[in-house]
């Protein structure tokens, strides 16, 4: 055994007890993960055909919706009962874990036109934040994958924000409206079928 | 450590020691082979823990015995009985547990030598164990309901563990004519999956909306409440035709509780009359559901109180009565958990977890614990219930996380309603997934 390979493996060794042992207070990020796995997928990747994949989350977006659907500032169903259970270290470390999870897309049905038409309108209004394609990571802003996450779920996100259920930032609001102001209804549900078509 | 052999292991080892760190390896046998778990039971708690062990370590040996070649999810098979699903949809196999490195016996586990750390099957195999996880799910209390037992059970089905019961239950259901009556009689707590016989009464009341529309459904409890309460009443008068004020009196559903004499003393399976205080009821479709215990190696294995059923550590679900053995799922009491599948899976992550830490000589994580139930009512009308729990170290066992979980909404709202009949079946995608592949 080569001696930097000796090393190697006691530092993978020394990680190993540590996670499991060192942090005597709260739960790890991955045992708090595990416990989502029943909705959102193991190691976050949803099979859908609704509830949104975690994998590959943007660490800062996760951390601020948890926290928003605790104080019912963000739209849902049962998020906003299951939040309210973990506190902030809880709360970072369970997005750590997911952020530094790989994301696989979903692979779904959409329509062809409509998502032609959508990549225009992404490129207009929404890549400088959520990326050339939809994935956020792509760029500095805290937003959410876009790009091969479950359809339903990308319109019950869009409808909260249409409705004002959910908060836009001020950047987004402003490009919202004028995304709508050009393409109307229609020009959301190209949007969605654009994000869905991405494998 | 996924491509960790144990030799390197080993090596790892004396290297962190001669780095001066403070791991503590002592626990791995020098010189003997590797760690053993023989998991008894494929159910969502057996199955989940298996997989789990093997996702965390892989220098684990594991084992799982069922006897079952494939297993049917006790959730959404309300949905096969109203004719809204397939039962091969609620089928699955143990081939995923295979490809994470799961040894999987298709055999019946017959006894647990506690002492010995033996596990011995019907077939005449042993399997030796560091460890074992005992996950049998739940067994009936047959002496509870005088005429009703397991071979009653085969024409007048509980339903209750899915698969040919449901078949039997479905086909009945569909042979009924119109203007019949069916009876059901829910068990006295504790018992698997605690909203199932209600959300059955909604599903069996939306396939007699659409295809029976005369006849009716009679609920003989035992109890006088139960799970998701006010949103099942509110759902079956919305729906189906339930009188809050008058349970026993019109509608399609009639609910005759404990007060009003549902508690069932017999049942004569010549002629399908179920005797309860009340009276006698005839059904033309029965479906008795009896009351749970811990299944029967459980009891074989000595793991059970006078309950009947397995007292466990909460942070660990090791038996409190005996070492090296784990009980996870419906048979442990793992209160306030509820025995349901979600419960299960997420009982058997954190004893996978503190398994493995138990067999790498390590401390025991802290664990985090989840349930999440939900329950159709008709298409497009979904309900939940969700709680996070944690173990507290001074009491010694699982609390509720307070101000967490809690249910739907009372109030209607028909785009939250539709949206969680979305996550009830991304739920059930999603945990049939992380159970079998």
């Amino acid at each position: 055994m080569k001696r930097s390979t000796l090393l190697q493996t006691a530092l993978l060794t020394c990680g190993l007890s540590f996670s499991a042992a060192s942090f005597a207070g709260g739960a790890s990020g991955e045992m708090l993960g595990n416990t989502c796995a029943g909705c959102h997928g193991t190691n976050g990747i949803s099979n859908g055909p609704a509830a949104p994949s975690l994998a590959g989350i943007d660490y800062d977006y996760m951390v601020e919706s948890m926290k928003q659907f605790q104080a019912g500032e963000r739209n849902s169903t049962i998020m906003k009962r299951i939040a309210k259970g973990y506190d902030d270290a809880d709360i970072e470390a369970m997005s750590k874990y997911f952020s530094e999870k790989k994301f696989v897309m979903a692979s779904q049905k959409y329509d062809a036109d409509a998502a032609k038409r959508g990549k225009k309108l992404h490129q207009k209004y929404c890549k400088n934040c959520h990326g050339d394609t939809g994935i956020s990571k792509d760029t500095d802003d805290d937003s959410g994958v876009l790009a091969g996450q479950w359809k339903p779920y990308l319109n019950y996100t869009f409808a909260d924000y249409q409705a004002g259920e959910r908060e836009m930032g001020k950047k987004m609001k402003k490009k919202f409206k004028s995304l709508h102001k050009k393409a109307g209804d229609k020009g959301v549900a190209d949007l969605i079928e654009f994000y869905a078509s991405q494998k | 450590m996924s491509k960790f052999t144990r030799r390197k292991f080993l090596k790892a080892g004396v290297a962190a020691a001669a780095a001066g760190t403070s791991l503590s390896y002592g626990s791995f046998a020098i010189g003997g082979s590797s760690k053993k778990v023989v998991i008894v039971g494929g159910g969502i708690g057996g199955a989940t823990a298996a997989k789990y062990i093997r996702m965390m370590d892989t220098s684990v040996d594991v084992t799982v015995i069922e006897a079952n070649k494939n297993y049917y999810t006790c959730f959404m098979s309300n949905e096969v009985l109203s004719g809204e699903r397939t039962l091969d949809s609620i089928k699955f196999g143990y081939s995923g547990l295979s490809k994470h490195g799961v040894n999987v016996v298709n055999d019946v586990v017959t006894g647990i030598d506690a002492d010995k750390r033996v596990v011995k099957t019907a077939g005449g195999d042993s399997f030796s164990y560091d460890r074992c996880i005992v996950a049998p799910g739940v067994d009936f209390k047959w002496e509870a309901i005088d005429g009703y037992d397991a071979k009653v059970a085969k024409n007048t089905p509980h339903a209750w563990k899915a698969g040919p019961q449901t078949a039997t239950l479905r086909s009945q259901l569909e042979a009924m004519k119109d203007g019949g009556s069916f009876v059901i009689v829910p068990p006295t707590n504790p018992f698997r999956c605690p909203p199932g016989p209600y959300e059955r009464v909604a599903q069996i009341a939306h396939y007699f909306t659409q295809h029976k529309p005369k006849s009716s459904i009679i609920i003989l409890d035992p109890k006088k409440k139960f799970s998701k309460f006010g949103l099942f009443k509110a759902g079956w008068a919305k729906h189906y035709g339930y009188n809050p004020d008058n349970p026993t009196g019109d509608g399609m559903i009639k609910w005759i509780n404990s007060d009003a004499g549902g508690i069932v003393t017999s049942y004569d399976a010549a002629t399908k009359t179920v005797s309860a205080d009340a009276g006698n009821f005839k059904g033309d479709v029965v479906n008795i559901i009896p009351p749970q215990k811990a299944g029967k190696i459980a009891f074989a294995a000595g793991l059970t109180n006078d309950k009947g059923w397995c007292p466990v550590n909460g942070k660990t679900f090791e038996s409190t009565i005996h070492k090296n053995i784990h009980v996870v799922g419906d048979s442990s009491v793992a209160a306030p958990m509820p025995k349901s599948g979600y419960a299960a899976n997420s009982e058997a992550k954190v004893c996978a977890a503190a398994v493995v830490a138990m067999l790498q000589g390590g401390s025991v994580p802290t664990p985090s614990y989840v349930n999440t139930c939900y329950s159709i009512i008709a298409p497009g009308d979904g309900i939940s219930v969700a709680m996070v729990y944690k173990y507290d170290e001074k009491a010694g066992k699982i609390i509720k996380v307070k101000g967490s979980g809690g249910l739907t909404p009372g109030k209607f709202d028909a785009t939250l309603r539709e949206r969680e009949v979305e996550y009830a079946y991304s739920w059930f995608n999603n945990i049939t997934s992380d159970v079998f592949n």
